[in-house]
């Protein structure tokens, strides 16, 4: 045993083709198939998609202008002329809604959308890396993570102006520090797995393996804290609408409708239930959303 | 330098090599390999012996280069590794593959088997992708495992399949040496004996050099051409497998030979064990002397306060203790059938008790 025998390369001696059975055709992702097997998700999916249609058809789909007034039908209840009823300027609810959720949506995204391009590479970063990098990245994010994200939002918006896309963007960078801290967490636990020292044991270079193995093995609870935060994003949106910090009258916001409807609480209670619904139903769309989503990017739970 | 060999013959080659984890400064300081110095010849079997904690999975690891001396170091071939840069050392490690203890954490859970087969490969930059997909496929028919697997999730295949793959998966960068981590100690009993088989069979068709790192007397012993005896992060006995498990010339090698189970209930009990005594020392603060006096059955005062040289005292046979004349006088007493022949030695009716 010993004795060096030839060095023979595996090349060498191939499988024939012919030999070997056919394999089963690659599991291609078949999004109907999935969407279809799961309920919660295509139910999710479908009243998302029915809010970004209402969102961008708003113009063509509104039964009234946004901002037009009827003095005479002041906070009305539902009926045939105004589905959802009117506000206390006689304007119509449900046209109000359907420009309302084009600032829901973009506020939400906006802010989760920056709260990801911060807050992932930046986690995986001095997760990766470790050291003393680790130990001040991660004191700046525990500071940063002090402060509520409204209160930054209404510091933000004290300082750069009123606006959604300033609040926002303020809610975003609040968001980021908690994204980096799960990644940076995850990215601890998985830089360590067996499997990413068999890569470095193959030749891997860093970014291969934050690439290729950290990052799919990492983010799977950040994506379910995503769909968390587009919920947290939107329910901020309402409610700096309601400080009247963000979407400005007479434009249409779901969380100044609310603040209106709050004033004439006791005249027409009514008047809270559309937008409350608005805001409580997608919430609750992103997060079953999220879930199916999570469920279906991990192998290791049958389908089906 | 151990055995003897010219350097153009090792394929490994280990000088005085220390791993330490943790800070001095804090009083935190591991030394999980201290000291410690071998040559493994092309071709070879290289055994290394030792209970958890000893050092054995931190040298392996060392010698492919995932970790890096804090002194000492290791030659492959005539090249030492840690000058390399990052890059340099990322192409050349491609030949020195590790195969680790545990196949259920050495796949990454999202890809397919095939996935994870090609995935040296893609790193390397080597070949098409069907190329690539082909010699995969070879691989994992040269390790008897079905095609059919090679579309399935890790969590989908048993432990031996899984490791069947990890070995496929070593092989796809066609290594000169292998250090093999405790391959077997994952998988029942049953499936034990195939994969030591498998390792033989590699061995002689692709004509691979091992490292065989392993807690099990009777896993080494079967497929080594030499073993070295670990303990406490240093090496306390080296030798032909065959030699060391038949007549151990370091107490430890005994007592680590008298505590393997015999076959028959007969053998069993006819059989003394040398049951150590005393704690396993703290790794924070090792024994003074020879590290193994704690818990010697054989232990002097001598051995307390001196640390032994490791010496030749027989052809090919490295032992570090003191008294390792006396066990060899012992054995070759009992061979020549003068059973005990009156050493006013502690250890001595252990010693016979073993035959």
């Amino acid at each position: 045993m010993t004795d060096t025998t030839n060095m023979t390369s595996v090349t060498e001696s191939p499988v024939k083709p012919a030999q070997r059975p056919a394999l089963p055709a690659p599991a291609r992702f078949r999004f109907w198939a999935w969407l279809w097997s799961d309920k919660r998700a295509l139910i999710s999916l479908a009243y998302l998609a029915i809010l970004v249609l209402a969102a961008v058809f708003a113009p063509v789909l509104a039964p009234y202008p946004p901002n037009q007034q009827n003095l005479m039908d002041l906070l009305m209840p539902p009926s045939a002329q105004h589905w959802l009823g009117t506000d206390d300027l006689g304007r119509d609810t449900l046209s109000r809604l359907m420009y309302g959720s084009y600032n829901a949506l973009y506020a939400a995204s906006l802010a989760v959308g920056i709260g990801i391009v911060i807050g992932v590479p930046l986690g995986v970063f001095i997760g990766f890396v470790g050291g003393w990098i680790d130990e001040v990245g991660s004191r700046i994010i525990d500071g940063v993570l002090a402060f509520p994200p409204i209160v930054l939002a209404v510091a933000v918006t004290g300082a750069l102006g009123i606006g959604l896309t300033n609040a926002m963007i303020a809610v975003g960078f609040a968001f980021a520090p908690v994204l980096a801290r799960t990644m940076r967490a995850q990215t601890l636990v998985v830089k360590n797995a067996l499997y990413v020292e068999a890569a470095t044991g193959f030749g891997a270079s860093r970014l291969h393996l934050i690439l290729r193995h950290i990052l799919p093995n990492a983010i799977q609870p950040v994506i379910v804290e995503v769909t968390l935060m587009l919920a947290v994003a939107l329910l901020a949106e309402a409610g700096l609408s309601f400080l009247s910090l963000g979407v400005q009258p007479p434009e249409s916001s779901w969380g100044g409708m609310l603040a209106r409807a709050y004033h004439y609480v006791e005249v027409a209670p009514e008047q809270m239930y559309a937008p409350g619904f608005a805001i409580m139903l997608t919430a609750l769309a992103f997060n079953t959303l999220g879930e199916s989503i999570r469920v279906l990017l991990d192998p290791t739970i049958k389908r089906g | 330098m151990i055995g003897g060999i010219s350097s153009g013959q090792a394929a490994l080659k280990v000088d005085n090599l220390h791993v330490s984890f943790g800070n001095a400064r804090r009083g935190s300081l591991i030394r999980a390999v201290d000291g410690v110095s071998f040559s493994v010849r092309k071709g070879e079997i290289f055994g290394v012996i030792g209970e958890s904690g000893s050092g054995k999975s931190t040298l392996g690891r060392c010698l492919v280069g995932l970790l890096s001396p804090s002194d000492g170091g290791v030659l492959h071939g005539d090249i030492d590794p840690f000058k390399f840069s990052r890059r340099e050392m990322n192409r050349h490690r491609r030949k020195y593959q590790i195969v680790s203890q545990d196949p259920n954490a050495a796949f990454d859970p999202r890809m397919t088997i095939l996935q994870s087969v090609c995935e040296p490969l893609n790193i390397a930059g080597e070949g098409t992708r069907a190329e690539r997909r082909e010699k995969a496929f070879a691989m994992l028919d040269r390790v008897s495992l079905s095609p059919e697997m090679a579309n399935r999730y890790p969590h989908e295949i048993s432990g031996g399949q899984k490791q069947r793959a990890n070995i496929a998966r070593a092989l796809m960068l066609d290594p000169t040496v292998i250090v093999c981590d405790e391959v077997v100690a994952a998988l029942d009993v049953s499936i034990q004996a195939d994969m030591l088989n498998l390792f033989s069979r590699l061995q002689e068709q692709l004509g691979l050099t091992y490292v065989f790192i392993s807690h099990d007397l009777r896993v080494v012993s079967h497929i080594s051409d030499r073993v070295a005896v670990m303990y406490f992060g240093k090496i306390v006995e080296v030798g032909p497998a065959h030699a060391v498990m038949e007549t151990p010339l370091h107490p430890y090698t005994e007592a680590l030979r008298s505590a393997e189970p015999e076959i028959t209930p007969a053998a069993n009990d006819a059989k003394q064990r040398i049951i150590l005594q005393g704690e396993i020392p703290s790794a924070l603060s090792p024994p003074s002397g020879c590290r193994f006096h704690t818990r010697c059955p054989r232990v002097r005062d001598m051995c307390r306060t001196e640390e032994p040289k490791q010496r030749e005292l027989l052809p090919g046979r490295h032992v570090a203790c003191h008294f390792a004349e006396e066990m060899l006088a012992q054995s070759e007493g009992r061979g020549a059938g003068h059973a005990g022949r009156g050493t006013a030695d502690r250890g001595a009716s252990g010693t016979e008790a073993l035959t």
